[in-house]
């Protein structure tokens, strides 16, 4: 039996050899497909006005089309993309630090206390993820600028209130397997309950507030219809609403240095993916499992 | 000490709750109250009953839109979470160049709706144009399939990192036991392997199919409706109702729209929901 068993082994493993082999030359293809459209934007960016159109799309740009950084320079002062990149900055670093700290609060004491406003807020939690945000936009806005949280500064405010859900979700999730013990020997010690929250529980939910602010990142640095309906547009505008204001705005569209925009936003992006890639492939894999 | 944790509900709740009455609670609410008014100003409403929600149903481009919608989620979920599983089996096998696959199949997800649109829009313009076809402006069901493959672009990179993460977990007893029983690597992978990543699939089938259904920036970008509102799906069509239409009725139509909008979405992840957790095994 157990020699017949090492023959069919000998066997089965040339065969998966030249599987495996066969499978990662055509995933290797189907990677250099899956970059194309960003290589071709970065080649299309390189080159003279007249020289882009439907039919010359794929042309490399040499000789006469290539215009160097022309496009790109050219790009960022006409969209002001410095105030732009400032804005959406602000906007993404505000609104994520106070969710992480609101929501794990709110997480925590969700978890510990078990009364009705708790299972509330946890309910409603749950509920605001299914709900889309074509439901609330009208009003939001309105609400938005009766209250004056209509500029890049407390807009996170509204960010707190729409990303409340995920992230308190994240957190409860988390706690609900972290032993009691613990805070209750720092409560024995004398501590209060904020010294609780944030001399022992705040360590223990680092790998959570990592995951959570990856999700919420990803999704207020590229959301686009809130900041468009929230803030006013012509005094600030965050990147994804420059770029879209550039598309739709002028008579004829400047491909070239629209295509330098799209580089300069997504070049950040994949830098930052690349340093810190297992951090966000752990954060969606988290993110998944709890939602 | 949960006695002395609740005497600190200010502090810990109501940050939080404060936000999300602003944020969501109130806005809900007072959407579902408008959605019976018409309006030009919120602070003109006249009551109108159910007469928003009849005319959602005679508009003929809330049908055609939802139609749309429908097509693009059906298509879009099934393709993504097909070629997803698959490239997730592929790269589960342990096979060379693993990690470069798995960094570069996910990094589209990063990049934002609108600027994925763009960046489609110039490539897929420009294989028309080589074909010899209309443009994606110019044809809706160029734009139908230009939106397909932009989702699928998109999200087969999440999608696989999930199947991973569900794959990785299966124990390899089980797998082991398979193989000593003589199942061929088909039997293993459905009678094995399929069962036991069954919450993976429910999570990836929800996420395909609530955020095609919810599409919104990639449909502005990328055909933003053309031709005539062909291409248009149902969020970037409440939207068109509420800005983009004069007249004092619209604003009523659009917030009814978007609840039924609401309805719709809530009704199919709760289906979903039901069909693929009955499936799941305990582990």
């Amino acid at each position: 039996m157990a020699k017949t068993k090492a023959y069919h082994d000998g066997a089965v493993s040339g065969a998966k050899r030249t599987l495996d082999t066969c499978l990662s030359v055509f995933l290797g293809i189907l990677s250099i497909i899956w970059l194309y459209p960003v290589a071709l934007i970065l080649l299309n960016s390189l080159k003279a006005e007249t020289s882009i159109s439907t039919t010359s799309v794929f042309e490399l740009p040499i000789g006469e089309a290539f215009v160097g950084l022309h496009n790109y320079i050219y790009g960022i002062t006409q969209m002001n993309f410095l105030s732009a990149f400032f804005y959406s900055l602000t906007i993404t670093v505000t609104s994520v630090l106070l969710i992480l700290l609101c929501c794990s609060m709110c997480g925590w004491y969700i978890t510990r206390v078990n009364s009705l406003p708790s299972r509330l807020m946890y309910l409603l939690c749950v509920f605001s993820m299914v709900v889309p945000f074509q439901m609330v936009m009208f009003t939001l806005s309105k609400t938005a600028d009766t209250l004056r949280l209509n500029n890049p500064f407390n807009i996170c405010i509204i960010y707190l209130g729409f990303g409340a859900g995920l992230a308190v979700f994240m957190f409860t999730g988390f706690m609900k397997s972290v032993p009691i013990a613990i805070e209750e020997a720092a409560m024995i010690d004398g501590c209060n309950p904020l010294q609780i929250f944030f001399n022992v529980v705040f360590p223990i939910l680092k790998p959570t507030m990592i995951s959570t602010a990856i999700l919420e990142t990803m999704w207020v640095w590229n959301d686009y219809l809130l900041p468009t309906l929230v803030l006013d547009i012509k005094k600030y505008r965050t990147i994804p609403m420059a770029i879209q204001y550039f598309r739709g705005s002028y008579g004829r569209v400047e491909m070239g240095p629209m295509m330098a925009c799209i580089m300069i936003t997504v070049i950040p992006i994949i830098i930052m993916y690349l340093l810190c890639q297992k951090h966000i492939i752990e954060g969606v894999i988290a993110g998944a499992v709890k939602g | 000490m949960e006695k002395s944790i609740k005497k600190y509900w200010p502090i810990f709740l109501l940050p939080t709750f404060a936000a999300f009455a602003i944020g969501f609670i109130w806005p809900f609410l007072w959407g579902i109250y408008l959605s019976f008014h018409k309006f030009i100003t919120v602070s003109k409403t006249t009551f109108v009953g159910l007469n928003n929600y009849v005319k959602v149903f005679q508009d003929a481009t809330f049908v055609s839109a939802f139609w749309f919608t429908a097509s693009f989620t059906i298509v879009s979920t099934v393709l993504i979470n097909l070629i997803a599983f698959m490239i997730a089996l592929a790269l589960t096998r342990g096979i060379r160049g693993t990690n470069i696959f798995r960094t570069v199949f996910f990094l589209p997800n990063l990049i934002g709706g609108i600027v994925l649109g763009y960046i489609w829009q110039i490539l897929l313009n420009g294989i028309l144009t080589h074909l010899g076809l209309p443009l994606l402006a110019l044809d809706a069901r160029n734009g139908f399939w230009g939106l397909i493959i932009l989702m699928c672009w998109q999200q087969i990179g999440y999608m696989m990192i999930i199947y991973i993460a569900g794959l990785q977990n299966v124990p390899s007893d089980l797998l082991e036991a398979a193989s000593i029983d003589g199942a061929n690597s088909t039997q293993t992978l459905l009678q094995v392997k399929l069962p036991m990543v069954m919450p993976s699939i429910t999570i990836c089938t929800f996420l395909t199919l609530t955020n095609s259904f919810k599409l919104f920036d990639q449909n502005l970008s990328l055909t933003n409706g053309e031709p005539a509102k062909a291409s248009q799906m149902l969020a970037l069509n409440i939207y068109d109702t509420f800005y983009a239409r004069s007249g004092a009725q619209w604003k009523g139509i659009g917030q009814a729209k978007a609840v039924v909008f609401f309805l719709l979405v809530v009704g199919i992840s709760l289906v979903q929901l039901y069909f693929t957790r009955r499936k799941e095994v305990q582990q």
